[in-house]
């Protein structure tokens, strides 16, 4: 990938994004998300998470393996309040 | 890993890091910060972030005062080279029964008294600042334009760098394991990376306090328990300040980006260490926060997570020495707003252990208040 290749769509970051804060030593995949956004936004790190712990793992040598992703939050897909509440009062569950 | 330091602090999120920036500033040469995970890896990075003023209590008002005014200079006292994102667009905290409104009005004349320009508004006045608001069960509202928000990761980010570049120590993925105590006194903290010589250790590890406390052979009048929180998808700008009600139980803010960000908490918690996701809240929280603001039925929750409140008796913080250990202090028992007091802390603890006079008077907030029972109660907190 080049610099300019887009690793999170959400956040609009680059590759070069991510390797300029990995070089300036948030070495972790939480650290490089919450310092930046990277896997916050609506697709909640399906798209970027692979791409960053590739980066992390070129960087610092550590296979891909021992990398930690991340906590993988609920909900699964993002959902409107009002389903939601619907649910929560005893209506049907939305498609 | 250095081997001796003049100061080692346990905790690496804002109060940590706030001291370790304020003992360097003053000049002590070896300050060493032990974080077990990363930089505002605990409460701090889980918090919602809010700064105010508006509270019931003297102290409380003075020293978020004193962090308010911290952060509207920050970025350029830190010297940070990222955005701390401050955002100054008011709280309003609405009420909802008569004993509240009265409160309201008690707390808006403190404030007023101590230079915090909040006012009383009717329901009218607070729809004009947030139009979508649900006035339905609603009395007054209070509002304060100068509260706000910012990052939490930045801003304890920048204190961090800061300190660094002053000469701290930071030793993150680094687990405190044990403090030395010989005849009383303070002589040096072991950890997962190696063991550090020290004769002050400073317990700033939030909703782990007392574990801390525990290894100096202290039981700390404080305790923990969790707090939920969830963010919305990125909307449209809709929504200026912080909407927050203690008697609804929660607090609702649009970041800059755009997404929404709320959280309540829950009465049945249990007081331990857990900071799992719980449907519970989900329900809760959606069914309240679209009654109040009605608009949000429609947009998509993305995220939900947890942090821990680290509570004290009287819902403000524990600052200082402790009698039993000599070189043990105490930055701890914030119960949920050690974000937004992070600056004072800072100063007002590097003070402390440095026998200077400090900015503002902390006696009070002495761990012997409550051996006294002088103990003074916040009744503002979500």
């Amino acid at each position: 990938m080049d610099d300019k290749s887009i690793v999170c769509r959400c956040s609009d970051l680059s590759v070069k994004d991510i390797r300029d804060l990995i070089a300036q030593g948030y070495t972790t995949f939480d650290e490089i998300k919450r310092i930046s956004r990277v896997g916050m936004g609506p697709c909640q790190g399906r798209t970027c998470t692979q791409l960053v712990l590739r980066e992390l793992s070129i960087a610092t040598g550590r296979p891909l393996a021992e990398l930690m992703p991340g906590t993988y939050r609920p909900p699964v897909k993002a959902i409107k309040l009002k389903a939601i509440c619907e649910c929560a009062q005893g209506g049907e569950a939305h498609d | 890993m250095i081997r001796t330091a003049d100061v080692v602090i346990i905790g690496g999120g804002i109060s940590g890091c706030a001291i370790a920036y304020n003992l360097c500033k003053k000049g002590v040469k070896r300050v060493a910060v032990i974080e077990k995970g990363y930089i505002s890896s605990g409460a701090t990075g889980r918090c919602g972030a809010g700064i105010r003023q508006q509270w019931g209590t003297e102290m409380n008002c003075k020293i978020s005062k004193l962090s308010c005014e911290f952060f509207e200079s920050a970025q350029e006292e830190l010297q940070y080279e990222g955005d701390i994102e401050f955002k100054q667009g008011g709280y309003l905290i609405v009420s909802s029964t008569m004993k509240e409104h009265e409160q309201f009005k008690k707390n808006v004349e403190l404030q007023n008294r101590l230079g915090i320009q909040s006012k009383l508004l009717n329901l009218e006045e607070a729809k004009e600042i947030v139009p979508y608001l649900n006035t339905d069960g609603l009395i007054s509202a209070a509002f304060h334009q100068k509260d706000g928000h910012l990052n939490p990761f930045h801003a304890t980010q920048a204190f961090a760098n800061a300190a660094k570049r002053l000469g701290a120590e930071i030793y993150t993925f680094t687990e405190v394991t044990g403090i030395l105590v010989e005849n009383g006194k303070i002589k040096g903290v072991q950890t997962s990376k190696g063991d550090i010589s020290t004769n002050i250790v400073v317990n700033a590890a939030g909703g782990y306090s007392q574990l801390i406390g525990n290894m100096v052979g202290l039981d700390l009048p404080v305790y923990s328990e969790r707090h939920q929180i969830l963010v919305t998808e990125p909307v449209e700008p809709m929504l200026d300040p912080m909407v927050m009600s203690f008697s609804l139980n929660l607090y609702c803010q649009q970041v800059p980006h755009g997404s929404i960000i709320m959280g309540r908490g829950d009465e049945g918690e249990p007081r331990d260490l857990r900071i799992t996701s719980g449907w519970h809240f989900l329900e809760e929280m959606a069914k309240t926060i679209t009654k109040l603001l009605p608009p949000l039925e429609n947009v998509r929750l993305l995220r939900q997570w947890a942090g821990l409140y680290n509570m004290s008796p009287d819902r403000q913080p524990i600052y200082g020495s402790v009698d039993e250990v000599e070189g043990f202090y105490l930055a701890i028992g914030y119960s949920g707003h050690g974000f937004m007091f992070g600056p004072a802390t800072g100063l007002l603890m590097a003070e402390t252990i440095l026998g200077e006079e400090t900015t503002l008077p902390i006696d009070m907030l002495h761990i012997n208040r409550f051996k006294k029972g002088e103990l003074i109660f916040e009744p503002s907190v979500v």
